[in-house]
């Protein structure tokens, strides 16, 4: 068995797999760069990102998978699971030698079944960010939002926030992978920063009122809840313990 | 602004707001094209969870709780001897538009306490929908009470402004009405709730023929029927909630179990009673079974069982005593059929009908689609076998189900009071 490996983009991986079928090669696992490997380095190829192969993947892919298998093959790589690309190659290998078995609604067939469930939890990720993201306005007139998400969703979580604040500046930033997206009242951008692993922004830089309208919220928080039906279980399901320490209703 | 008497007032009309239970910010269409504030489009967003378990989406505040009515069920009841408030609509708008920026909801929910009369209190809560659309841009998500006679013409502003309009029937039957709310009919509830519906319709032909039609109310009406205040069959209910949501075309029917507020009113339970929160939880099953599972009202329930069994979910009531109907042929059972069997929900059935097109559905198949197989397994067929024929045909079928699904959640839910 062979290693290839690409640079975590989903161009990275549609020229590897682009590359499988350019090389005719039937033994060869596709994995992220940068991530220890147990097996034997034999065989290691790193693949160079080449667009005009990734297009020409995507474009045959969306022929055979429609829509809804692209956003499938999209949110099973943003899970960074360690087993996705293997079984994203799986299902690309059936719907190019079966096109009329249609892989994608064969949910007995483990790796579609597992593509549906990747699809599932990161989906689930997106939306709780798009939940739990707080802003808090900085000195310079930016809300700026910290988030830890399980999985990368900051490529997919862009499109929410640009429709919704169309009017006031914001970023959001991935404390866990380095990078966010800041929208400049005209587009959004990705930025990257390397910051210690501490949160980001000081009481100092925050605008006065940014702590009477927290205090608001909490106040609203916790006067808006029914103490004859206290279920703490019920809420820690929904609001996790982890994602507490962005939440200002949650930490003080 | 004064920080301080806004935290103040923030306490108290939350605090009193709060025993309207729908959060809903979803199925409205407003979209974000003027370049401003707020998208309210799809699927609504849940920011935040109580400790209670309950979904914090909207910004839910009464604009006042001085209030004319002395309704016995209701905490700001003109008798209750409590701290009262009123937030300015400036005030309002403020507290929605920050908080909407932060990202800490998904819009506004207002309600008010009555005073004066209908209008007077209808118009000020139109007026703060107006302002947040017109002079702030905002797209966000707004529920707009809409209080017991007031006028067409402020009803007609109203759908033009909020996303959602409810208005609380309270109780399930018009008897129970005027035993707890004797100043309030329900005719006055149901002629705006009437005025509401038809504008609906009109709104949606005329958007057929010219694209600039206005939206009207786009996230529909809604309701609430409070549970156990009064002695009500859940039959009762069932039936009440289904006769509106086919006359009034509602979206939601909320149940919200009876929370004791009052001490010492013979009419009403004692403080001390527990909230039916097992029984409110089997009534939106219910409730669920006849939007997404074609379940007749009658089918539910009936003069010879009135009452939902607190031990078994409706679904699987029903098939306990409907066993005719089973074991389904998972491979080639109807849809309609497959979503009867306990166990099974809407996704995971039509998950079966996509997959049983490739292959013979398995045991381990079946088990990773989602389903509850061991609820499902005494009710279908599948591998072309039935293992269960036994207990299918055995008279306490309930208590093998019972015993083998336990809930994790059981003792949290036991109708009977916690001593420990």
């Amino acid at each position: 068995m062979k290693t290839w490996t690409y640079d975590h983009s989903f161009e990275g991986f549609l020229t590897a797999v682009f590359e499988v079928y350019e090389y005719r090669e039937l033994q060869v696992r596709i994995r992220k760069e940068g991530i220890a490997m147990p097996e034997l380095f034999e065989g290691l190829r790193r693949v160079i990102t080449n667009s005009k192969k990734a297009d020409r993947v995507y474009q045959k892919l969306k022929v055979l998978l429609g829509d809804v298998g692209m956003h499938r093959i999209l949110y099973s790589l943003l899970s960074e699971d360690e087993e996705c690309e293997v079984h994203i190659l799986n299902v690309i290998r059936e719907a190019i030698a079966h096109p009329e078995h249609k892989i994608m609604q064969n949910f007995a067939d483990p790796s579609a079944l597992k593509l549906s469930q990747f699809t599932q939890m990161v989906g689930r990720e997106k939306h709780r960010m798009e939940a739990f993201v707080r802003f808090k306005l900085t000195c310079d007139e930016i809300y700026f939002a910290e988030i830890e998400p399980d999985f990368n969703v900051i490529p997919i979580i862009a499109k929410h926030f640009r429709d919704r604040y169309q009017d006031q500046k914001w970023l959001i930033f991935d404390n866990k992978r380095h990078y966010g997206i800041f929208y400049n009242l005209v587009q959004v951008e990705t930025v990257e920063m390397k910051f210690n692993n501490q949160q980001q922004v000081g009481m100092e830089m925050l605008v006065k009122d940014e702590y009477l309208y927290q205090s608001l919220w909490r106040n609203y928080f916790s006067s808006t809840n029914i103490k004859a039906r206290k279920n703490n279980r019920l809420h820690r399901q929904h609001v996790p313990k982890r994602y507490w320490k962005y939440l200002v209703e949650k930490s003080f | 602004m004064n920080f301080d008497r806004i935290n103040e007032k923030l306490a108290i009309l939350a605090d009193a707001a709060k025993y309207d239970v729908s959060c809903s910010s979803s199925g409205s269409k407003r979209k974000n094209d003027t370049k401003g504030l707020g998208n309210a489009t799809g699927m609504g967003i849940c920011h935040s969870y109580t400790e209670d378990g309950r979904c914090v989406s909207l910004l839910k505040i009464l604009l006042t709780n001085h209030c004319i009515y002395d309704c016995a069920y209701c905490v700001t009841r003109k008798s209750n001897d409590i701290k009262r408030a009123a937030f300015t609509i400036d005030e309002v708008v403020d507290l929605t538009i920050n908080f909407y920026r932060r990202n800490y909801i998904e819009g506004l929910f207002l309600s008010s306490g009555i005073f004066k009369n209908a209008d007077y209190t209808m118009e000020r809560l139109v007026r703060i929908a107006k302002k947040l659309r017109l002079e702030h841009n905002f797209n966000g998500y707004i529920h707009l009470k809409s209080i017991p006679g007031a006028s067409n013409e402020l009803m007609k502003e109203a759908g033009l402004y909020a996303d959602r309009l409810s208005i609380n029937l309270e109780l399930p039957t018009e008897e129970g009405l005027k035993l707890l709310a004797p100043e309030k009919n329900r005719a006055d509830m149901i002629q705006p709730m009437n005025y509401v519906k038809n504008e609906i319709i009109v709104y949606k032909e005329e958007k057929k023929l010219f694209k600039s039609t206005p939206k009207f109310a786009p996230a529909g009406q809604s309701t609430q029927l409070i549970i156990g205040a009064t002695p009500e069959s859940d039959l009762q209910i069932i039936k009440t909630a289904d006769t509106f949501y086919k006359e009034y075309n509602l979206k939601r029917v909320y149940y919200s179990g009876y929370i004791p507020v009052v001490a010492n009113d013979v009419r009403l339970p004692s403080l001390e009673t527990q909230v039916p929160v097992l029984r409110e939880n089997r009534l939106y099953q219910a409730d669920w079974l006849m939007r997404f599972y074609g379940f007749k009202a009658d089918e539910i329930l009936n003069t010879q069982n009135p009452n939902l069994d607190l031990e078994v979910d409706p679904k699987l009531g029903w098939a306990l005593r409907n066993l005719q109907f089973f074991p389904v042929n998972i491979q080639i059972a109807s849809i309609e059929m497959l979503l009867r069997i306990p166990g099974v929900g809407v996704k995971s059935a039509w998950k079966i009908v996509n997959a049983r097109k490739f292959t013979q559905l398995k045991e381990e198949h079946l088990k990773k689609l989602g389903i509850a197989f061991n609820r499902a397994k005494y009710f279908m067929f599948f591998n072309n076998q039935f293992k269960f024929i036994n207990h299918l045909n055995s008279s306490d079928l309930k208590s093998i189900i019972v015993n083998d699904t336990k809930s994790k959640f059981k003792d949290l839910y036991s109708p009977q009071l916690q001593l420990f």
